[in-house]
């Protein structure tokens, strides 16, 4: 069996491989850590962090539909503060690289939380989740407006000289739109796709299953749509594009790669297997191998259409 | 925590339309304590898509026993399983109960399928304790005492037993529980917990309570399964870290 390179690059941050956990599939690393080897995965994106802790929303926050689950955590998490004193400890015991998922509800909010986070050696780089309300706007979605997203991703390049990377919302007309004001305003890559909107009513008490009403649709079932999206983007724009919708197996991964990603993310496989990361980092080195594939980077994009 | 792939070895259907799944699972038998529980994948297809959550119900060696009733796609699938097909087990996961401690008897109060952790703690209970168990169900149907012993029941339309709630029940027994020193260790619904809650904290009695959530992955990642502490405002517990057994005085029912 031939060596295989499987390492790749998102701009200018390079990866051993191209699997990366999703944020709010891995926590802080140290639950994930009882079943994989983090030093082999090609990075960690943490739950998101916003400046101050979130509770989050009541329950019920997750339901199971077709091939796929709704959440509605409302965000919750630690905070900027907690997470450097007590999370960052624990992940400074690996190599893997570390990419901070920050969440906001003010463009004030998001400067701030790169600003405390920055200077932390063990990050490598900043995902910017834009599926939150806007507080300002009344609770509108930056992520569906270009004007706040290309605001967001020229303030954040401002305050860090790290790779920004912005999560891009599924639920809009033109998703290449906004990897283009991305691109135009410093951002150093995009992960497509966040959740898509969607709810789940029990028809006995015609009442929604989650207490938030709508939340997020994930897994294979999105895979489809997710796959469409990061397609319209590499044909429109010239930007590192990390891969993310229902990803449960290496042949998904290829697949995403071929329509245009540099890396992937794995999320709602993670609950199901916790080991998935490791099993696919061996199935895709064997596919490689397997067909003549010296490195995996070749693949991005290599769609014939 | 481990995952396991293992075979099952019998499925044996109790009376009403109660399943007991026997499947051979040595390293999680030789290792879980009573009320943790673990977290299933019935098949390998995405329909079904994500692990379903189950107590212990009983170990015998290197077998476990799971106990549910067919309620969606994931309990058919798992019904039907022949001997030798294997189910995906990941744990064991959670908090069990605390069976040691300054108690004389333990006094079980189930509700419905909230019997079915309790076989195996009755197994579990050290030499020094005795048991007794209240059973509540909506009708005669719905009681299920497998496993245990020093039955009392309760039905809501008198079909079987004391006619009422199981906490009706236990307030009717209240003299013959003060006399000794019990510990009161429950599972059930939720309106049966909480009532069971206030009747734990006007008569002092110390207990501890498993719980039921929705969840994704079990093991604390997807934050899909938070109850209410009492004991901080700002933050959720997580049923599948920090329980599924609380002391009752620590969640918001």
């Amino acid at each position: 069996m031939n060596k295989v390179d499987l390492s790749v690059n998102v701009g200018s941050l390079k990866l051993r491989n191209p699997i990366l956990l999703a944020s709010g599939t891995v926590g802080y690393g140290n639950e994930m850590s009882e079943f994989i080897d983090l030093n082999k995965i090609g990075g960690i994106v943490t739950k998101s962090l916003s400046l101050k802790p979130r509770k989050g929303n009541p329950p019920q926050r997750v339901v199971e539909t077709s091939a796929g689950m709704l959440n509605s955590i409302g965000l919750a998490n630690v905070g900027v503060e907690v997470f450097l004193k007590e999370k960052i400890p624990f992940l400074k015991n690996y190599d893997v690289p570390l990419i901070c998922n920050i969440a906001a509800s003010s463009i004030e909010e998001y400067v701030e939380c790169t600003k405390i986070l920055t200077g932390e050696e063990t990050i490598k780089a900043f995902e910017i989740n834009v599926s939150c309300p806007n507080v300002k706007e009344g609770g509108l979605q930056f992520g569906n407006d270009l004007n706040a997203v290309g605001e967001i991703t020229e303030k954040v390049k401002a305050c860090t000289n790290k790779p920004v990377i912005i999560k891009l919302s599924p639920n809009v007309s033109y998703i290449s739109e906004f990897a283009k004001v991305v691109k135009q305003e410093g951002g150093d890559a995009v992960s497509a796709i966040n959740t898509l909107v969607g709810t789940s009513f029990n028809i006995f008490s015609k009442r929604p299953k989650l207490f938030n009403v709508t939340g997020g649709l994930s897994g294979p079932a999105i895979k489809p749509v997710a796959l469409a999206k990061v397609l319209e983007i590499k044909r429109s724009v010239e930007i590192p594009i990390i891969g993310i919708g229902g990803i449960m197996n290496w042949k998904d991964v290829i697949e995403f790669m071929i329509v245009g990603s540099s890396a992937i993310q794995i999320g709602t496989a993670n609950f199901i297997n916790p080991k998935i990361a490791d099993e696919i980092i061996k199935d895709l080195e064997n596919y490689c191998s397997t067909n003549g594939i010296e490195r995996i980077s070749e693949l991005t994009g290599s769609y014939i259409i | 925590m481990l995952i396991v792939k293992s075979p099952v070895e019998k499925t044996i259907k109790l009376e009403n339309n109660i399943i007991l799944l026997k499947v051979y699972a040595p390293e999680i038998s030789s290792t879980i304590k009573p009320g943790q529980f673990l977290n299933i994948l019935v098949s390998d297809s995405y329909s079904p898509l994500l692990r379903r959550p189950f107590s212990v119900c009983d170990i015998e060696g290197d077998f476990i026993f799971l106990m549910f009733n067919i309620l969606g796609e994931g309990t058919k699938i798992l019904a039907q399983k022949l001997k030798g097909e294997t189910i995906n087990i990941l744990g064991p996961l959670g908090h069990g109960f605390n069976i040691e401690g300054d108690y004389n008897t333990a006094v079980i109060v189930a509700g419905g399928l909230g019997a079915a952790p309790f076989p195996y703690f009755v197994r579990a209970l050290p030499k020094n304790k005795k048991n007794i168990s209240f059973v509540g169900g909506k009708n005669s149907n719905d009681v299920i005492t497998y496993g245990l012993n020093n039955i009392s029941v309760s039905t809501d339309d008198g079909t079987m037993g004391y006619k009422g709630t199981v906490i009706g029940l236990l307030n009717e027994n209240l003299e013959l529980l003060k006399k000794d020193k019990i510990k009161i260790f429950a599972c059930g619904p939720n309106p049966m917990l909480k009532a069971l809650k206030e009747f734990t904290i006007i008569n002092k009695f110390e207990c501890e309570i498993s719980i039921e959530s929705a969840m994704a992955c079990g093991f604390g990642i997807c934050q899909g399964c938070p109850v209410e502490s009492t004991n901080t405002k700002d933050k959720y517990s997580l049923v599948c870290k920090d329980g599924p057994v609380f002391n009752v005085k620590d969640i918001v029912l």
